[in-house]
């Protein structure tokens, strides 16, 4: 399926845009995690990269829908 | 209430926020943003937030500390955009009967804070810059 993800910080240098659009083999969030993982190496650096389904973290068993909002959320640095 | 904000944090206004009557304490932490980090000097930091899953993860915090104390009031507010040295980023507030409970709550609140809420920040040094936490 093709998804959309946002990306914040550091995602978003690695993926190149605020919003992209992916093909993944698969519908889960562990198949996104796969084809981020294949397409952007720099992605295996970081120290974790969480994938948020409609504003909550996922579990990588989560399957995607055509109508989620899919986020990438690596190491968060509030505060 | 809990706010995300690209203006400069008016302290009084969320420590009104939080306050009231059943109150006996009010505390306040107050992040400001250092100068040097490990003694590398910091021109500006930039901050930025997946807004509203930051609101609704920093709802949880409070939902879980009013779970483990008495909350009587609360107020967050939490700074985004391009900060320098001194500006403050970040105002947790918490009301309680009594002052033990505020300094848990508070703590408790600021601590996961920086663990779970979705908010990135990125550090400018005289050489470079990265994003905070991003690497080993």
């Amino acid at each position: 399926m093709i998804v959309k993800v946002k990306t914040f910080g550091i995602s978003r240098d690695i993926l190149g845009g605020r919003e992209v659009e992916l093909e993944i083999d698969g519908n889960s969030v562990a198949d996104l995690r796969s084809t981020l993982l294949l397409k952007f190496p720099q992605v295996k650096k970081l120290n974790s990269l969480f994938i948020a389904v409609n504003r909550e973290y996922a579990a990588d068993d989560q399957l995607l829908t055509l109508t989620d909002e899919i986020a990438l959320i690596p190491p968060v640095s509030g505060g | 209430m809990i706010e995300i904000t690209g203006q400069p944090i008016d302290v009084q206004k969320i420590i009104t926020a939080a306050s009231n009557q059943e109150a006996g304490a009010v505390n306040t932490f107050i992040g400001t943003v250092r100068n040097n980090t490990s003694g590398k000097k910091v021109l500006r930091l930039e901050y930025e937030a997946y807004e509203p899953m930051a609101i609704s993860e920093i709802q949880k915090l409070i939902d879980q500390s009013s779970e483990n104390w008495k909350l009587t009031g609360f107020a967050v507010s939490h700074r985004v955009g391009t900060l320098t040295p001194g500006d403050i980023a970040v105002v947790v507030a918490v009301a309680t009967p009594h002052r033990k409970d505020a300094f848990a709550a508070c703590q408790f609140i600021i601590d996961r804070l920086k663990q779970t809420v979705p908010i990135w920040k990125r550090e400018f040094f005289e050489d470079g810059d990265e994003w905070v936490s991003a690497h080993p």
